[in-house]
C-alpha cells in the first residue's frame, strides 16, 4: 500500500448529517476545531469533548454548506456519539440524521490511489487537495469523495450506498487492487503517528495529553471542554502521549506497563507494533510528563520480562500527503 | 508419542521428558513469528498454565503447557531465529521439560482428535 495502492472496506464508520439554521454554531459548539474557518468542500479533523476534557470521539467534519455538515465518526462510538450530539443540540435549531446504515465507505489509499480511482472506478478526483471533498453523481446516485485517509499516504475515501460500494469493491478486485484489512490499517495509522479512539484517545485522556491540542481552537468563543483544554495548555499536564522505540524482539502491546530506570510504573502502552515499513520495534505510550522528553531511557514490561526503550518522536513515518 | 492441547501446543514424549512446541496448524495461523518468549531452565511449568508467549506481527499468543514439570532445556536457537517455529514447528520445539505427572498425558488430545479439532476450526 505504501508503494502502490490498496483498498479498505471501512463501511462500519458512522456518518451523521447535521443541518439547520444553527448548524454552524452548533457544530462549533460540540467540535474542538473551528468550522467557521473553512469553506464548502473543506474538511476538518477534531474531537468532541466531555466538559471535563475527556474525549467523546475524534471525527472528521465535512462542510457541505454554511449550515450543512457531514460528520464521520468511529463505528464503535456511533450510539454514544449520537446520544451525545442529540443531547447537546437542545436549544439549537438543527436536524440530526444518522446515515450510518445508509453509507458504505471504501478507502483507496497509496501513491497510485488517484489513478486507480480514475481508471477503475471512473472517478476523477485529481482536483481535490488533501482534506477536501466533492459530491459526485454516478449511476444516478449522489456520493461523496474526499482526499482523506488513515494511513499516512495520499488517498481517497468514497461514501456511497452499500450497493454502489459493493460494485466499486468488485471492480477494484477485478482490477487486482490489493484488499487490506483493519489490522493493516491499524499498523499504517500507527506508523504515521495517528491516534485511534480506544487506544490513544478515551474519555479519560484529554487532547492536550494526547498531543492533539493543535486541533483545539482556543480562540473560538466556546466549545464543550474548552475550559479544561485552555487550563491544561496554560498550566501543563501530568502525562503525555509519546513514541517509544524498544530494544529487543518483544512487541509492547496495548496495556503493558512502561517503567523508569528504578522499575517504577510511569506509564502505559497505548499501541505497539513491529513496524513493517520501518522494521523498528515501536510503541505509543501515555507516560508521566517527567519521562516524556525525547531521548529519555525507559523500559517496557512484556509479560515477565522488561526491555529497554527510548522516548522518540511519535510520528515514526513521515506521511506523503497531497497538499 | 505426540499429544496436543486444544490451544494448539503439542508435547512429544521421550521417556520422562516432554518436548513442547506449537502445532503446524497454529504456526500457519500466526503468520510471521517475530519473538518467542521462553521461560528459563529450572522454571516449573504447570499443565494448563501459560509458560511463555509467541509473538507474530499480528498478535501475541500465550503458550500453555500440556504437562507439568521442570524446564530442563529451552530451544536457544529461537532466541536469534524465532521464525524457525514457523518453518518447522515439530522440529523446532520450544522447551523440554522433565515431566512430574505422567497422568497429564491422558487428558490431552490424540493426533486424530487434534486433527478433527483443526478441521472443525477451519469451517
Amino acid at each position: 500500500m505504501r508503494e502502490g495502492v490498496g483498498v479498505f472496506d471501512v463501511s462500519h464508520m458512522g456518518e451523521v448529517y447535521v443541518e439547520g439554521t444553527d448548524a454552524r454554531r452548533f457544530v462549533n459548539h460540540i467540535f474542538t476545531n473551528d468550522v467557521t474557518k473553512i469553506g464548502d468542500g473543506d474538511i476538518l479533523y477534531g474531537m468532541m469533548l466531555y466538559p471535563n476534557g475527556g474525549v467523546v470521539d475524534d471525527l472528521l467534519v465535512y462542510r457541505l454548506a454554511e449550515n450543512e455538515y457531514f460528520l464521520v465518526i468511529n463505528a464503535g462510538n456511533i450510539a454514544k456519539d449520537l446520544a451525545w450530539i442529540q443531547d447537546a443540540a437542545k436549544g439549537y435549531d438543527v436536524q440530526i440524521n444518522d446515515l450510518s446504515d445508509y453509507y458504505g465507505e471504501l478507502a483507496v489509499q497509496g501513491p497510485e490511489a488517484e489513478k486507480t480511482l480514475s481508471d477503475v472506478l471512473g472517478i476523477d478526483a485529481s482536483d481535490l487537495t488533501f482534506y477536501t471533498f466533492k459530491g459526485i453523481e454516478k449511476d444516478d446516485e449522489k456520493m461523496i469523495v474526499s482526499r482523506t485517509g488513515y494511513t499516512g499516504e495520499d488517498g481517497f475515501e468514497v461514501y456511497a450506498s452499500h450497493e454502489a460500494t459493493r460494485r466499486f469493491w468488485q471492480k477494484l478486485m477485478d482490477a487486482g487492487v490489493q484488499p487490506c484489512g483493519l489490522g493493516c490499517r491499524d499498523t499504517l495509522r500507527f506508523e504515521a503517528g495517528l491516534p485511534l479512539y480506544g487506544d490513544e484517545l478515551t474519555a479519560e485522556i484529554t487532547p492536550v495529553e494526547a498531543g492533539l491540542s493543535m486541533f483545539c481552537k482556543l480562540d473560538k468563543d466556546e466549545f464543550i471542554g474548552k475550559d479544561v483544554v485552555a487550563r491544561q495548555k496554560a498550566e501543563g499536564v501530568d502525562r503525555k502521549s509519546v513514541g517509544l522505540e524498544i530494544e529487543g524482539p518483544a512487541i509492547a502491546r496495548h496495556g503493558y506497563d512502561v517503567l523508569d530506570e528504578d522499575g517504577n510504573v510511569i506509564g502505559t502502552v497505548t499501541t505497539g507494533y513491529r513496524s513493517i515499513t520501518l522494521n523498528r520495534n515501536l510503541a505509543m505510550a501515555l507516560v508521566n510528563i517527567g519521562k516524556s522528553k525525547l531521548g529519555t531511557p525507559v523500559s517496557v514490561r512484556v509479560r515477565r520480562k522488561t526491555f529497554p526503550a527510548t522516548v522518540v518522536k511519535k510520528r515514526f513515518y513521515t506521511p506523503n500527503y497531497k497538499k | 508419542m505426540i499429544k496436543y492441547l486444544p490451544s494448539h501446543e503439542y508435547v512429544r514424549v521421550d521417556g520422562n521428558y516432554g518436548y513442547i512446541g506449537i502445532s503446524p496448524y497454529a504456526a500457519k495461523q500466526l503468520g510471521n513469528i517475530v519473538y518467542v518468549d521462553m521461560p528459563e531452565v529450572d522454571d516449573e511449568v504447570e499443565a494448563g498454565e501459560d509458560f511463555g508467549a509467541i509473538e507474530s506481527v499480528k498478535a501475541a499468543s500465550d503458550l500453555f503447557a500440556p504437562v507439568s514439570g521442570t524446564v530442563v532445556e529451552v530451544n536457544e536457537k529461537l532466541a536469534d531465529n524465532p521464525g524457525l517455529v514457523g518453518q518447522d514447528p515439530m522440529e523446532n520445539w520450544i522447551i523440554k521439560v522433565e515431566m512430574s505427572n505422567p497422568g497429564d498425558l491422558e487428558k490431552l488430545l490424540t493426533p486424530e482428535q487434534y486433527e478433527e479439532l483443526c478441521a472443525n476450526e477451519e469451517h
